[in-house]
């Protein structure tokens, strides 16, 4: 297959660094009267923590993301090009794509639209990772957690997609795009890249566009739009109130990246060491020199969250003087006192070790945890975050209610009689926080295709 | 006594990914940045005492167009987990910002 030969012009439009964090309509407008090529954005990130691909429930309401959907879905039909997003419904899992494909399916009924819909799922069946890891073929990243064929298959496990499978939805006809997990750059770049633009350009430009107006002076919620050409793209916030200039968008390659000039990819690596960044004017920049160096294996990354028990927290704080002081001999005797008492309540059903209480010492070390090199600096008041993880809620509700009434009557050795140690702002001190996850992998998949982990379904949606 | 904090018009922490810290410090322009590159005060040695993490991980990257020094590592507690305190990993900047930066040497 022969590269196509790209137009001289390929216009990008960024409307916000995520679907549901919002942008001016205005600013909206702005980027379909300069004729974009297509609209593209994500909405969903792992910046939030590993509970939203653990329960699969969005980080952003409902109502937030139908309303920049909307807009998104009328900009798209009065242009005629496509819209892709990605990593819906923050995880990127199934239930995400089918929550914003709904909300989609609404807009269209409510605003009289009709568009083929192509929805790419990137859950990943355990059957088929345990299979991939026995041909070792799920790699560890730097960094990586150590991992079993149990964690790898007992948690909800997401695949990073790369622009094939959304140029392949796009080249069977669908004209909006929900995608599973997904790059962020690969939703920018699988238009340009499909039209035969120049990969290095077409790359450090979906990194430069992924937050939206993030890299802008100053940083806002809004969009960017892009004029990528031969030998240099061109990058502009919408809002005329917004600059961007060469130092920002060179500053923004350090954003939520371990390494600001190697820039990993599905297919390989986007190197921006020799990129330049010029002043067009005083708010629009040119980039140019980035080179993009294919890899030897197609990898797609994956993503893993898995259940580790239910939570109830308490909230509390600590002025005396005394009790301050003999915390760091109360706590260890009050840990002995709760593993009794699970014991003695549970009547041996609940083991004490499978049931953690943790107190975080807020003006203490609760931040930055025992290497805080002012940990031991004197305080005149401590904020208590108690925190019990247990196999079940009710279990956690349980030892939460005793261990709160115990700390607020710690044995201080100064005090003769029932000593109050501890003030709690709210009744009931305990509140049930839910199920709590942890990420499981930081690894790789290595695929027969950059289409094996996911699957797509394209339907006719009309009013 | 020049701290980072004089140096720098930006110093954050931030998660790149769940299992990797990333630290910006962003100069205020090229003549504090090439002060700031220079002094020699960001080390792998420095990070891993702060953090407990080996300093052959320790990534340092001096970034001229963006006038800035970065510096990345495998986080010690992955992000979220129970013992993680900080889970956008935002506030594990705060010990650095008041660090000596030494005068230029006399050439």
């Amino acid at each position: 297959m022969t590269a196509p030969t790209p137009p001289p012009e390929i216009r990008i439009l960024a409307p916000t660094g995520a679907l549901g964090a919002g942008f001016r309509a205005e600013s909206l407008e702005r980027g379909v009267a300069l004729r974009p090529h297509v609209i593209a954005c994500d909405a969903g990130s792992t910046d939030s923590g590993p509970a939203y691909l653990g329960s699969g429930q969005p980080k952003l309401s409902r109502e937030a993301v139908a309303r920049d959907l909307r807009l998104l879905l009328k900009a798209r039909d009065r242009l005629g090009v496509p819209l892709i997003i990605g990593s819906c419904g923050t995880s990127g899992r199934d239930a995400g794509v089918d929550l914003v494909a709904g909300i989609a399916r609404e807009i269209a009924v409510q605003e009289a639209l009709s568009f083929k819909l192509a929805l790419i799922y990137a859950d990943q069946d355990p059957g088929h990772l345990a299979q991939r890891y026995a041909e070792g073929r799920i790699r560890p990243l730097d960094g990586a957690p150590p991992l079993d064929l149990h964690t790898l298959t007992s948690g909800h496990v997401v695949a990073m997609m790369g622009v094939e499978p959304i140029q392949q939805a796009l080249s069977e006809g669908a004209e909006v795009v929900l995608a599973g997990r997904a790059s962020d750059t690969a939703l920018y770049a699988a238009v340009p890249h499909a039209l035969g633009a120049d990969p290095g350009l077409v790359w450090h430009a979906a990194k430069t566009v992924e937050c939206g107006a993030a890299c802008a002076v100053p940083p806002a919620a809004d969009g960017l739009f892009v004029h990528l050409r031969d030998d240099h793209f061109d990058v502009e916030p919408l809002d005329p109130e917004l600059r961007l200039t060469p130092h920002s968008v060179a500053a923004h390659t350090l954003y939520e990246n371990a390494d600001p000039f190697l820039i990993t990819e599905p297919s390989g690596t986007l190197d921006t060491t020799d990129a330049t960044y010029a002043a067009l004017d005083d708010r629009r920049v040119r980039v140019s020199g980035a080179v993009y160096r294919p890899g030897t294996d197609y990898t797609n990354k994956l993503e893993g969250s898995q259940l580790i028990g239910y939570q109830t927290i308490a909230v509390g704080g600590i002025r005396d003087r005394v009790v301050i002081e003999q915390l760091p001999q109360l706590l260890p005797k009050a840990q002995d006192y709760f593993r009794a008492k699970i014991r003695d309540v549970f009547d041996g059903r609940v083991d004490p070790d499978d049931v953690k209480v943790d107190y975080r010492l807020y003006g203490r070390d609760a931040v930055l945890g025992p290497l805080d090199p002012a940990r031991d600096e004197p305080v005149h008041e401590l904020g208590v975050l108690i925190t019990v993880t247990a196999p079940t809620q009710e279990i956690a509700h349980a030892v939460a209610t005793f261990v709160a009434h115990a700390s607020s009557h710690l044995p201080v050795p100064e005090y003769a009689g029932l000593a109050s140690t501890i003030a709690y702002p709210f009744s009931p001190p305990e509140t049930d926080r839910g199920p709590a996850y942890r990420f499981t992998l930081h690894h790789v998949l290595v695929p027969d295709t950059p289409h094996e982990p996911f699957r797509t379904v394209h339907e006719e949606v009309a009013p | 006594m020049t701290r980072l904090l004089d140096l720098c018009s930006l110093i954050r922490s931030k998660n790149a990914g769940p299992f990797w810290l990333t630290f910006d410090f962003v100069a205020k322009d090229q003549a504090t940045y090439e002060r700031l590159r220079d002094s020699g005060v960001l080390t792998a040695p420095l990070f891993a005492r702060l953090y407990g993490t080996d300093p052959a991980h320790v990534l340092i990257v001096h970034h001229d167009r963006a006038q800035a020094v970065k510096v990345s590592f495998p986080r010690p507690v992955r992000q979220g987990d129970l013992e993680d305190p900080d889970s956008y990993g935002g506030q594990q900047h705060a010990p650095l910002i008041d660090l000596a930066v030494p005068a230029p040497r006399v050439r």
